[in-house]
């Protein structure tokens, strides 16, 4: 009989040591909707570089030399649409499905772990997405796949500290794709639609069966 | 035998302390509100075992101010953490030793 006792108790201390330290919402279906978003978004930009002719890569203001400018604003701004609305569906995704979690396990979605998480998350994501206009800014796209591919893997490393840690892995993998991408620049998009696409589904599946059946 | 026992630390001996001290082992400066939803207990109940706690030096207290409302946190000593890492340890020799 003691030894239920003490043996709840141990569980019970782990269990409040983990609740109140680790944003434990994320569920692993974030990553699936996250991941298909970013292969469609993927879909959509090979599409709109005219099926790998034009290459993204070069510099957009020699894309095509003979056509017009305008016809490079229009889809350089097509692209940065493309860009910004895959960012805000995947993480309107992610929010969706953590919701979804955190009222199955009881889980308060906003506390003190969440803002850690997010402050953690978004300081290496802000500097990448300011770098990644810089770029575009100086009219190089060479580097766009790597320089999203590392900082995203930086901050989930970063992240991984205040949520379920297997994120970590995830983050490493998003490194390491991005540094091929930055060796084999002519194959971006392709690193970026595994790195965001296909790495997020299976991580999200392994979560799935993991912690959420 | 005895020696563990001897170890396990009366201070901690309720379930509402050593949800307190479970906490504070993990997080840095914690506010009233946010340990009283971890623990899901009363004001009450929560503001006595942390008195408790606090006169015993195991955690300290702060008050600020947040706009106008009062805000209070609280953190565990290292003597706290020490003697609280002290009595798991006693909780899981006695769980190997049965």
């Amino acid at each position: 009989m003691e030894k239920s006792k003490e043996f709840k108790d141990l569980q019970e201390i782990k269990s409040l040591m983990e609740r109140s330290s680790r944003f434990l919402s994320l569920s692993g279906l974030s990553g699936v909707s996250a991941g298909i978003i970013a292969l469609i978004a993927a879909a959509i930009a090979y599409y709109l570089l005219d099926f790998g002719r034009i290459k993204y890569t070069t510099n957009f203001y020699l894309l095509r030399p003979m056509e017009e400018f305008s016809y490079q604003m229009d889809l350089l701004t097509n692209l940065l649409i493309l860009a910004f609305a895959t960012f805000v569906l995947a993480l309107a995704s992610a929010y969706y499905f953590s919701w979804r979690k955190a009222k199955k396990y009881n889980y308060s979605l906003w506390d003190h772990t969440t803002k850690r998480l997010l402050f953690q998350l978004f300081i290496p994501l802000i500097a990448g997405g300011v770098f990644a206009l810089i770029l575009i800014d100086r009219n190089d796209g060479t580097l766009l796949a790597a320089v999203t591919l590392i900082f995203y893997g930086l901050a989930l490393v970063n992240a991984g500290k205040y949520t379920l840690s297997e994120v970590q892995y995830l983050g490493i993998s998003e490194i390491v794709l991005g540094l091929l991408a930055g060796i084999f620049t002519c194959w971006g998009l392709l690193f970026w639609a595994i790195g965001f696409g296909i790495l997020h589904i299976i991580y999200g599946l392994v979560m799935y069966y993991r912690y959420e059946r | 035998m005895k020696d563990i026992i001897q170890n396990l630390n009366k201070a901690f001996e309720n379930r509402v302390r050593l949800g307190i001290m479970s906490v504070l082992m993990v997080n840095d400066w914690v506010d009233f509100n946010t340990l009283k939803e971890l623990l899901d207990t009363t004001d009450g109940n929560l503001a006595s075992h942390l008195k408790a706690l606090e006169e015993k030096a195991l955690i300290r207290m702060k008050k600020q101010f947040v706009g106008r409302k009062p805000k209070t946190s609280f953190q565990a000593t290292d003597n706290g953490k020490a003697e609280f890492r002290q009595h798991l340890d006693a909780l899981e020799n006695l769980l190997k030793n049965q």
